[in-house]
């Protein structure tokens, strides 16, 4: 079980991270400034297994993967949104952070209710309800089990 | 069954007869661009490959275009990073030349090409009649180390464009415009393909323009049909097409857009969403700190001339920091030549090396608290050029030439 943060539509990757941040040397160093400017304390809050929730076109903008990639870095299980930016949905599976797209979701969970995620059965439960997920296309799903694309390019001689 | 623009430069870099929309593809990519937003990210992954390797050292561009001249210490480490590996490895390597997609269609887009770009506006190499499309770094690293990637075909919205565009009116309007109709997710996963006879009034810099904002939509790519302007374009920078392709009669699009050039008017995007656009006449009174001349999308000679004929022989407010920011060394250099940035001086404008500048919100030029700027730029999200509780508007270069000037948003026609 982990927290549900809970944002807006068209949440952009300025706002996961800012430009300010980016060019800093490492993740690490950037991931305490996730979210600063929708909520600053955002990064001192999350807990490792948390869930951010969305409306649609979560992650719109830039192309920056050190959105998904602070997210990750502060233990982010999940994020779920009704719909995604193309980009940044390519990105998180990319490193191996899971974005669910969930149409239902959103209208019925409030920030900081509890939810879980059945990755394999593609469901989500909150509030005592179970919610169900798309599916992801064959190949992202095979990206995202071997733990991100990069794990691809180790494996080859 | 015809093909898109689209489908057949995938088909192209696939190597396959032909491809159809959601059809998924592994290609070859033509070039991978990369600037200095991200690459460091990229240059510490390569370094913990197992097998880290280039597959065509000839197909990459490194561009420092976004924090230049440098602001900071950790900044500085990052670039180091960077230009230390491009020089190593031989990588073809730009600093102080422009704007990242400036410099690559200057230099080195070509019709036909497929390219990633490790920056979401790489979908500006359209009007060259190139699929560009913006990756993040692993994607970036994947074709660099392999010189491949794996592609979802896009559907393919359609914009036939009509008439001419009134004078007093610019590109920036009509894309602002149509990002409005379709909304910040209506291209989202799409390619936008512009044609029509209304194409052929548009010169270079107004169609960069419209394809670089493209992703402002959603959109995976931006395509503009190849003519004889772009053929000019190539031939003036000693370049020739990869191919040239025209979508077929029989093409299938998602949707087909008619867009009377004539009926656009000036336009802002308010706060604090590209989509969010009403008339600029409707935003006039606005209270301004700062005006931004410059960027990918209006820094091009063209927007200098639009800029500099409306400043001629008056004063910048004084309550207002006019940054001018030629988007490339040629562009300034040509601008020189013709006293646009004499004039701009004299005016009072703060006239700066070519750099990405206030668009990106970490360079120079960043604004305060409660502080509103308006912005030939790309983005006017929240905090995207400074503070988190500041106001970003964007609109065409003469819309902010003559906001500078009032100090407050206004249109040419109400200066003169």
């Amino acid at each position: 079980m982990g927290n549900i943060f809970r944002f807006y539509k068209d949440v952009d990757t300025d706002q996961i991270i800012a430009s300010q941040y980016i060019i800093f040397p490492t993740i690490d160093e950037m991931k305490g400034h996730t979210f600063e400017s929708l909520d600053p304390q955002f990064a001192e809050k999350v807990k490792p297994g948390d869930f951010v929730v969305a409306d649609v076109n979560f992650g719109c903008g830039s192309s920056r993967e050190q959105a998904p990639s602070v997210l990750k870095a502060l233990g982010v299980k999940a994020v779920i949104a009704k719909s995604f930016a193309r980009i940044f949905y390519r990105n998180s599976i990319n490193i191996g952070l899971p974005v669910l797209i969930c149409k239902d979701l959103y209208d019925n969970v409030e920030a900081g209710d509890e939810m879980d995620v059945n990755f394999e059965e593609g469901t989500i439960t909150a509030g005592g309800k179970t919610f169900t997920c798309t599916k992801l296309p064959e190949n992202l799903q095979a990206i995202l089990d071997q733990g991100g694309l990069i794990a691809s390019l180790d494996k080859e001689d | 069954m015809g093909m898109t623009i689209a489908e057949k430069i995938i088909a192209r870099a696939a190597k396959m007869e032909s491809v159809k929309a959601n059809d998924i593809c592994t290609v070859e990519l033509d070039y991978l661009m990369s600037n200095d937003g991200t690459t460091h990210i990229t240059v510490d992954k390569y370094n913990s490959l197992k097998h880290p390797r280039i597959a065509d050292v000839s197909k990459l561009v490194w561009i420092i275009d976004h924090n230049l001249p440098c602001d900071s210490v950790k900044t500085a480490a990052s670039h180091k990073k960077m230009r230390d590996f491009a020089r190593a490895n031989g990588i073809k390597f730009y600093e102080g030349e422009g704007v990242c997609h400036q410099v690559m269609m200057e230099n080195h887009v070509r019709p036909g090409q497929l390219i990633f770009g490790a920056d979401s506006h790489t979908c500006a190499y359209g009007a060259l009649g190139a699929f560009g499309t913006g990756v993040g770094n692993t994607d970036y690293l994947y074709a660099m180390v392999t010189g491949t990637s794996w592609v979802l075909v896009p559907e393919t919205l359609r914009f036939n464009l009509h008439g001419q565009l009134p004078e007093g009116v610019y590109a920036r309007d009509l894309i602002l415009t149509i990002i409005g109709q379709i909304s910040a997710s209506g291209a989202t996963y799409k390619a936008m393909e512009f044609g029509g006879e209304g194409l052929k009034t548009l010169d270079m810099a107004a169609r960069m323009s419209i394809c670089n904002l493209c992703v402002e939509a959603g959109a995976k790519t931006a395509l503009m049909e190849v003519d004889e302007i772009t053929m000019d374009y190539l031939k003036e920078h000693g370049r020739e097409p990869a191919a040239v392709f025209a979508p077929d009669e029989d093409a299938v699009y998602s949707e087909v857009y008619d867009i009377d050039l004539s009926s656009i008017k000036p336009i802002v995007a308010k706060p604090h969403f590209v989509d969010n656009v009403c008339d600029a006449k409707d935003a006039a009174g606005i209270h301004i700190d700062e005006a931004f001349l410059g960027s990918c999308n209006n820094g091009r000679i063209e927007d200098l001339r639009v800029g500099a004929e409306i400043i001629k022989g008056r004063k910048v407010n004084p309550g207002v920091r006019f940054l001018v920011v030629p988007a490339s060394r040629a562009v300034y250099e040509q601008a020189m030549k013709e006293g646009l940035m004499e004039i701009f001086m004299e005016a009072g404008a703060i006239v700066m090396n070519p750099n990405c500048s206030v668009c990106w919100g970490s360079c120079q030029g960043v604004i305060g608290e409660g502080e509103t700027l308006i912005s030939t730029g790309t983005r006017n999200f929240k905090g995207r050029a400074g503070h988190r509780e500041s106001f970003v508007y964007l609109a065409s270069a003469a819309t902010v030439t003559a906001s500078a000037i009032m100090g407050e948003i206004a249109t040419a026609d109400m200066i003169k």
